[in-house]
């Protein structure tokens, strides 16, 4: 009876084994062209921008992100309307399908880190996790350009 | 005496069934209608507004006038509109190379309590050196964007924090301080630069 009970466990933990490792999507996200602004003190809001890929064949669902940087961040979305008028909200989950790039960029979709937990500092890094929804995570790196950089590369 | 309160209750209804009707029309199609997006600002002759630029010297309209000048509003704890829309401006003044010493390049904060003289001071030193920070209090701000035109609204985020909603133009005005164009958030340098460059010139055909 024990054998049994010890041979279900067992398959069953070969079975979550397996399927951990079968979980399609997220490993096949690309992180790339990942950049911040320093910040001036830890009050004002920080923020980062990035391209999320996915090189996959099935679609994968961003769930939120996490940092020790802040607090709280959050994916954020800018919008100007017909006035001129700029606003911000947060965003729920960005599906990405297959072949879909998503990009984070000024004026744009952005992550916004709000409590920082320290300065900024130019020429730093720091790490972002971003979790998806088939229970994967990517982990990136993020460097930190000036708080006058336009992009990635400036 | 019955009749007479029904009376009375009539009479009250139409009369507040009118004033709702009024009310209705003054909103959509009447005085306090919402005017039309292309508001724009008013000259510099027309403005009067008092403001304290990031060195807290007292400033106005006036101390605008004999270049051609850009003016924007944001606030220094936005992450994202506004360090985009100071760095593009650095960007364009780059571009002009000395032409853009003879332009006054003005940041009016719509966010006065966090955005004092000296959160302006630090601000802007980390952009090009032609951007003046100019603050106030909240009744001066109010007073200076209604000259604009511009609108902003706070807006709060979880816990005390708060965010602002602004108008993210910058405009554009002559030497004579004629209002001379809009250029729109995130707008290329491709079309940002000759923009600048029109209000630039037209001054040149003004005292001639
Ligand atoms: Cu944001």
């Amino acid at each position: 009876m024990r054998m049994v009970l010890y041979q279900t466990l067992a398959a069953l933990v070969i079975i979550i084994v397996f399927s951990a490792a079968s979980v399609a999507g997220s490993d096949k996200v690309l992180i790339e062209d990942a950049w911040s602004r320093a910040s001036i003190g830890t009050s004002r809001p920080g923020v980062a921008y990035m391209k999320i890929r996915n090189t996959g064949d099935v679609a994968v669902t961003l769930k939120g992100i996490s940092t020790d940087v802040a607090l709280k961040p959050q994916i954020h979305r800018t919008s100007t309307n017909n006035q001129g008028v700029s606003s911000m909200a947060q965003v729920g989950e960005i599906e990405i399908v297959p072949g879909e790039t998503v990009t984070l960029e000024p004026g744009g979709l952005h992550a916004m880190l709000m409590g920082l937990q320290r300065i900024m500092k130019e020429g730093e890094s720091f790490f972002m996790t971003l979790a998806f929804s088939d229970g994967g995570e990517v982990a990136v790196e993020i460097p930190i350009l000036s708080i006058a950089a336009r992009g990635p590369e400036s | 005496m019955r009749q007479r309160r029904l009376l009375e209750y009539g009479v009250f209804g139409i009369a507040a069934i009118s004033f709702i009707l009024f009310v209705g029309w003054w909103r959509v199609d009447g005085p306090g209608a919402p005017e039309p997006s292309d508001r724009h600002p008013l000259d510099f002759p027309a403005m009067e507004f008092r403001l304290t630029d990031h060195a807290g010297n007292a400033v106005g309209p006036e101390v605008l006038t004999g270049r051609a000048t850009m003016v924007f509003f944001g606030f220094t704890f936005c992450p994202d509109v506004c360090p985009t829309t100071l760095s593009d401006i650095s960007s364009w003044l780059e571009m002009m190379g000395e032409d853009s010493d003879q332009l006054n390049v003005i940041f009016i904060t719509v966010d006065p309590e966090r955005d004092t003289v000296d959160a302006m001071a630090e601000y802007v030193g980390y952009f090009d050196a032609n951007i003046r920070g100019w603050t106030g209090t909240n009744e001066q701000i109010a007073v200076a964007a209604d000259m604009f035109r511009v609108t902003y609204e706070k807006v709060p985020t979880d816990g005390e924090d708060y965010t602002m909603n602004h108008t993210a133009s910058v405009f554009l005005f002559k030497a004579d301080g004629q209002f001379s164009g809009a250029i729109d958030y995130h707008e290329t340098r491709e079309t940002a630069v000759p923009k600048i460059r029109r209000a630039m010139t037209e001054k040149e055909e003004v005292p001639q």
